[in-house]
């Protein structure tokens, strides 16, 4: 059996601080080079389910084993073998980012010139020199996770690694992310960014009030969730009339054509009867074509009400 | 590298950088030791200011045959009225007024300070004396010959070095100690060790043999400058038994750290318990105010004060001339509570802030 055991397998898990139910019953498996990811709100339970299978925090109840060893109490011959970022700014005060791997890299037992070679990997050989306070957001997250793979671990856990990053540092972020991925890791992360999740994730949890409401892969979930797609074109390009009678005969009612203005948009199940039937009257200019994301699939979970 | 080696370094380099660090620790104790040595230098006897009303051929005689001697205790101004003078001497700006009628010396004088009025009285009384026997035109019966005689009581920078150096080293080891660990729980590098496989038996010695180098760094730094002719600190025979006093010494305070940073969530919560602490101790154990010189009540009271062993415990040894041995009175007392404190930080510690 041992052959087919999942890397990670957490069963049951249940935490609570005094009255609040962090954690409420969580089950999930994860296989060997997968890259999984944990959605959900703030506040939704997903960091104490990390910080429970990382071993940082003990469970009320349930199992956890990873790479087929407990996680609690501290195991020390679990430990080398799994690498974890918990927030960018986890630094020894004043050091250069150079010395924070070396000192990372002592605390492993690897030799110090093995962090000139993650420098390289995360893209830092400029800043080797500078102090972890004056790396920018970017940065200093790239640094945090080249601290954590500096022993080249089997597992790595991520917490919210793109959490304050700007757009263009998040897309870099994610081409390491992938590359980390890529080379057999098994990578579980936690985030709130739909996006992300749906780019890098093989397979995600959404999770809210301490319980997983659906997991599986991006796709899979999007195409669950059973959305029309939005066509939409230019406006003025064919009367009111004909777009209605168009999205009749894909089926569609009449409600299911809106137009702000800008642009006509048909909400439909049968794109191609749409599509062909704009085709046909030539009113295909600034066509655009958009299916559910899975945010659609996260909010109709979650709901849309605000959480501070 | 093993772990242990690296984190003494990193935590090393870590406080060798931090400049403000490096001045609380090095020097303010000695622009302090600086500022006190000078409050309590100024206690030298004052010169008496004295204003010669007319013409006083008495004084004028004395100061002639004095060789300049009368010059050092005594300065003296021509006044042009006696109300004037007088008023001078009523306001404190002088200190006497003299004037000669005849063959009596007239001295008008103010008690507002004793000493100096004392003074003011002995010198014109044995002007008036020498003057009197000069008269008789024979040689004086009695010799009066002076020596110094080498001054045994502690000069202030004797009490005011070991007192300002233990209170630098106490507060270096508990805010290093507090800060660390606040910090180090705040950015989640505590819980970020936990992940790795270093013991945490590694993790504490490093702390502890980082901030007994930087204690030690204070010690040599402090007595190669409070010994400098400048300041005159006489070191006496036994005082490299202020090295385990300061080790001792250092563990205890830092233990007091350990716990001031496991009940504090935040730096400014942990500045504010050390200082809370470490502030009375520096003026009710002997560091700021010397016990010699302190009320009673402070003297009893530093007996409850941690600090008080570390500074009189140093002050023995290398101020006092007293034995190795008398340093460990203050190093057992320093080693129990090292040991209670280290209880009670292990109790209260805590990974993470939730």
């Amino acid at each position: 059996m041992a052959g087919v055991a999942a890397t990670i397998s957490a069963r049951d898990l249940r935490k609570s601080y005094g009255t609040v139910k962090a954690v409420d019953g969580v089950t999930l498996e994860v296989q060997q080079g997968e890259f999984f990811g944990i959605l959900g709100p703030n506040g939704a339970g997903k960091t104490t389910t990390l910080e429970i299978i990382e071993g940082l925090r003990e469970a009320d109840a349930g199992q956890v084993s990873v790479l087929g060893l407990p996680v609690w109490p501290r195991n020390p011959a679990l430990l080398p073998r799994i690498g974890v970022q918990l927030q960018a700014s986890s630094f020894f005060e004043r050091l250069t980012a150079r010395e924070q791997l070396e000192t990372f890299a002592s605390l492993y037992g690897v030799p110090a010139r093995r962090a000139d070679v993650m420098l390289a990997t995360v893209g830092l050989e400029e800043q080797a020199a500078t102090r972890t306070e004056k790396l920018s957001g970017g940065q200093a997250q790239r640094l945090s996770i080249a601290c954590a793979l500096v022993h080249d671990p089997e597992v790595v856990f991520l917490d919210e690694p793109t959490g304050a990053l700007d757009p263009q540092a998040r897309r870099n972020l994610w081409d390491l992310l992938r590359q980390i991925s890529a080379e057999g890791r098994t990578v579980v992360l936690t985030t709130h960014h739909m996006d992300e999740a749906e780019t890098l994730c093989d397979r995600v949890a959404i999770m809210d009030h301490g319980v997983i409401l659906e997991e599986g892969p991006p796709a899979a979930l999007v195409r669950q969730l059973d959305q029309p797609l939005r066509v939409s074109v230019e406006s003025g390009q064919l009367p009111d009339d004909d777009a209605r009678a168009l999205a009749a005969r894909a089926g569609a009612p009449p409600d299911s054509v809106t137009d702000d203005g800008v642009s006509l948009t048909i909400a439909t199940r049968e794109p191609a009867a749409v599509l062909s039937g704009l085709a046909d009257r030539h009113a295909l200019a600034g066509l655009r074509v958009s299916g559910a994301t899975l945010e659609d699939v996260f909010l109709n979970l979650t709901g849309r009400e605000y959480r501070a | 590298m093993t772990a242990f080696r690296s984190l003494s370094r990193a935590m090393f380099r870590g406080f060798v950088r931090d400049r403000t660090a490096l001045v609380f620790t090095i020097l303010i104790p000695l622009l302090f030791l600086l500022l006190f040595g000078s409050i309590y230098k100024s206690t030298s006897a004052p010169k008496v200011s004295v204003i010669e009303v007319g013409r006083v051929p008495l004084l004028d005689q004395a100061v002639a045959g004095s060789h300049g001697q009368l010059g050092k205790v005594m300065s003296i101004t021509r006044g042009a009225s006696l109300a004037a003078a007088l008023e001078d001497v009523r306001k404190g700006t002088d200190n006497a007024v003299v004037l000669q009628q005849g063959s009596t010396l007239v001295v008008r004088y103010s008690i507002a300070d004793q000493v100096t009025s004392g003074v003011v009285q002995a010198v014109f009384a044995s002007i008036v004396q020498q003057a009197n026997q000069a008269a008789t035109g024979r040689p004086p019966a009695y010799q009066l010959t002076v020596a110094q005689v080498e001054d045994k009581s502690l000069k202030p920078i004797q009490y005011l070095a070991p007192g300002l150096l233990g209170w630098a080293i106490a507060s270096g080891a508990t805010f290093g100690a507090a800060i660390t660990l606040v910090s180090w729980r705040e950015n989640k590098l505590l819980r970020r060790l936990r992940l790795s496989p270093v013991s945490t038996v590694s993790v504490v010695t490093a702390r502890i043999g980082v901030s007994l180098a930087v204690a030690l760094v204070q010690l040599a730094a402090f007595l190669l400058i409070a010994t400098t002719p400048f300041f005159g600190l006489k070191l006496t025979a036994s005082w490299w038994m202020a090295i385990p006093v300061v080790i001792v010494g250092t563990l205890a305070f830092m233990s007091f750290g350990l716990v001031a940073g496991a009940i504090a969530k935040t730096q400014q919560a942990a500045t504010a318990i050390a200082n809370l602490v470490i502030l009375p101790m520096a003026f009710l154990g002997g560091a700021f105010i010397p016990l010699d010189f302190a009320p009673a009540w402070i003297r009893q009271i530093s007996y409850l004060m941690p600090l008080r062993y570390l500074v009189t415990g140093m002050q023995n040894v290398m101020a006092r001339g007293e034995g190795p041995v008398s340093a460990v009175p203050a190093i057992a007392v320093l080693l129990a509570i090292t040991a209670v404190l280290t209880l009670i930080a292990a109790r209260v510690f805590r990974w993470d802030n939730i």
